[in-house]
């Protein structure tokens, strides 16, 4: 064990990746001898050098059609966009080929040895283009997966869970938490599992439901919560594609309330899928509407970034009233 | 129509290079302050030399100014133009004011040329109620109508096809006018930068692209980013007019984009000037070069300064003097720091901007979304000091 950031775990989960396995590459723009913007990739290049690790031209369409053809011919693709804000040029070579490659060639080829990074999630003061959390996008295309790691252990053991998952992932890597998040961190190869939640905390009145940076938040809430005596189950959701509706209904079951919280917008925001899934599943055990504490629907914004952002109080707020209701 | 190419046909297999695509850089202005051997005066009048120049000093104080504010933190983020106030102002002052600008993000020295007054700059970088922009964008993220200046959009690139549509509307209203298009040379490897040459050829349309080639994109540098002989050459490829330009000679960026306007505007010929210099400074205040440059190689640039070029030409006409150049530093340093505190006291934008603008009116369930705001931050007010005063009132 060693006490790492979630930089230094996603460093160190690219270099564990690399040393076992030689097919493995990382690139994008700046990822070279600078080791990317946010240091990510750092020293990688000087270990092992410029063909397996290094700059591109400034093209996401470009970085991910290679990394596509890369994926196709056997090699290990860990492509980093600069920030998921600028993943947009790259829509059609994701949604599109990348989601498809499997499908369409009835698994002549495919390209399941992809791995898309990208630093996301607002608190930054990043305004507009630094900020935006746009999973939701991604989660309506069938074939991707999407992880978003809440903690250094975390980021590193499903970051390799990401590199050896036979199916393209996109891993959106919260940067509010890159440097303020410090925790224990295993030495060497661990990998954690795709497509299961995990429960943090067992409670039995309330369900809190988030993944990335807002799990600190709920952790917040639920501080707040406990000390009015409301007992909260919490769970991180962890891969949001293919998501782990199982062990989200079974708590249900139990505390009969649910409150989903996410920073991207409430319209089209991932905690809708969530909240009719569950609603069709635990129609009768519900206690109350099942909440949704998220962004405003407006783009991001800058001076007033607090006021955008689903906070500890509003979740606590909705915590409230889905108890009182 | 024919499918086949007007170049012929070969019976053998003949591979070309491009080697013949050889651009040369051109020049007119020494580091001394002297024109080089057969370069003509150029035809620029004393009260427009001297509003490039302030414009670039105005430029160089307001950086310096800016990123010492950033390190001490009354201000979030900055980027600096440093030395390349020859390649964005002496562009721009080849314009007619009333043509567009679509910048990328560095070019801050179009707006400085153009009249953007140091209020307006301050008002923009603290995101108060003054702020064109309402506090929305990071700091340098400039706009303005009156000046004919997009508001930047970080996403890079996304600017260059917007003007090749921008600009051949202009053609259809047949208003004369025309649009510059700001980028670096790593922008240009962007999609939309080849989207946005090819459709300028075809449908004929006005605009000039102006590439900063600056040597780096953040961390990466040009050889890193094309193996070509820079971006001029792949003008070629969509039958467009080129040059390449020495960025820091003022003269020369002036002359050359004064013949690309007139080229765009009289003729709809569609032009790609690559101006050569070099960003002295960091990418912006989050980027440290050290970690990918020398300091000798910043040391060569620096002697290449293009503001001190000016001035030695300046002095050798005699259209400046020690004194002026001190005078106009000390008042524009004292007006650069006298507006930072008025613009940094000044309260931010009201909640409302929140949810304006996102539309043409706030949609009913944004607006449900927004009350139910207002009740939660009167509920907490403690912990929101920049809008409680704002959210009193309504339901």
């Amino acid at each position: 064990m060693a006490k790492m950031n979630m930089l230094q775990a996603i460093n160190d989960a690219l270099d564990t990746a690399m040393a076992a396995n030689d097919r493995v590459l990382c690139f994008g723009e700046d990822v070279g001898v600078f080791g990317g913007v946010f240091r990510a990739t750092s020293n990688l290049q000087q270990k092992y050098g410029k063909s397996r690790c290094f700059n591109t031209p400034l093209v996401e369409q470009g970085i991910i059609g290679f990394a596509n053809g890369l994926a196709a011919q056997g090699s290990v693709p860990v492509a980093e966009i600069q920030f998921a804000d600028y993943i947009f040029p790259a829509f059609d070579q994701i949604v599109n080929e990348s989601a498809k490659f499997r499908y369409r060639s009835g698994n002549l080829f495919d390209v399941g040895r992809l791995t898309i990074r990208a630093p996301y999630g607002g608190g930054i003061a990043g305004g507009l283009y630094h900020s935006q959390s746009p999973e939701a996008y991604f989660a309506h295309t069938p074939g991707l997966k999407i992880v978003v790691p809440r903690n250094p252990h975390q980021a590193k053991g499903l970051l390799l869970g990401a590199i050896h998952d036979p199916n393209p992932t996109l891993f959106f890597e919260p940067k509010r938490l890159y440097r303020a998040s410090v925790g224990d961190v295993p030495e060497g190869d661990y990998q954690l599992p795709l497509g299961e939640a995990e429960i943090l905390k067992e409670g039995t009145d309330v369900t809190l439901l988030g993944w990335g940076a807002q799990m600190e938040v709920i952790e917040q809430a639920v501080e707040m919560a406990e000390k009015d005596g409301i007992s909260c189950e919490i769970i991180d959701l962890r891969t949001i594609l293919p998501w782990d509706a199982d062990t989200v209904a079974s708590s249900v079951f139990k505390t009969g309330r649910l409150v989903v919280t996410h920073e991207a917008p409430l319209t089209g925001g991932f905690a809708g899928e969530i909240a009719a899934t569950i609603q069709e599943r635990c129609f009768l055990y519900l206690e109350s509407p099942i909440a949704r504490v998220t962004g405003l629907d407006t783009p991001f914004p800058l001076v007033l970034e607090k006021e955008h952002l689903p906070n500890h109080l509003k979740v606590y707020d909705a915590i409230k009233a889905s108890v009182d209701f | 129509m024919s499918t086949t190419t007007k170049s012929g046909v070969s019976h053998t297999p003949k591979f070309t290079d491009g080697a013949e695509f050889r651009i040369p850089t051109f020049k007119m202005l020494k580091q001394d302050g002297k024109l080089y051997k057969g370069v003509k005066e150029p035809d620029l009048d004393r009260e427009k030399a001297l509003r490039i120049y302030r414009a670039m000093i105005t430029t160089r104080v307001l950086d310096e100014r800016m990123l010492a504010a950033q390190r001490q933190g009354r201000l979030s983020f900055y980027m600096q133009c440093t030395g390349e106030e020859a390649a964005v102002i002496g562009s721009t002052a080849a314009l007619d004011d009333a043509d567009m600008i679509m910048a990328q993000y560095r070019e801050q020295g179009a707006l400085a040329y153009r009249g953007f007054t140091i209020d307006e700059f301050m008002n923009q970088l603290f995101g108060n109620e003054l702020d064109y922009g309402k506090g929305r964008q990071m700091p340098i993220h400039y706009g303005s109508s009156k000046l004919n200046y997009m508001t930047i959009s970080s996403p890079l690139a996304t600017q260059i096809p917007q003007a090749t549509g921008y600009a051949y509307g202009q053609k259809l209203a047949g208003d004369g006018h025309c649009t510059i298009v700001y980028f670096g040379e790593g922008a240009a490897s962007e999609g939309d930068f080849h989207a946005a040459l090819n459709m300028a050829t075809v449908h004929r349309v006005p605009v000039i692209f102006l590439c900063r080639n600056n040597g780096y994109a953040i961390s990466t540098p040009a050889t890193e980013q094309f193996a070509a002989d820079g971006v001029a050459p792949r003008a070629y490829g969509y039958k467009m007019d080129v040059i390449r330009v020495d960025g820091n000679d003022i003269l020369a960026v002036h002359e050359a984009t004064r013949a690309a306007r007139r080229m765009a505007v009289e003729e709809n010929r569609p032009v790609l000037i690559e101006a050569m210099s070099y960003r002295l400074a960091a990418h912006s205040s989050s980027d440290d070069p050290s970690g990918y440059r020398s300091k000798d190689e910043e040391a060569v640039w620096r002697e290449k300064d293009p503001i001190l070029r000016m001035r030695h030409w300046l002095e050798h006409r005699q259209w400046w003097s020690e004194d002026e150049e001190k005078h106009l530093q000390e008042t524009l340093r004292r007006e650069v720091l006298e507006t930072m505190k008025r613009a940094e006291k000044r309260p931010p934008p009201p909640l409302e901007s929140l949810v304006t603008d996102v539309y043409d009116t706030v949609p009913p369930a944004l607006q449900a979304q927004f009350e139910k705001l207002k009740v939660h931050i009167r509920k907490y007010p403690e912990a929101y000091p920049k809008s409680a005063s704002h959210a009193k009132g309504g339901s």
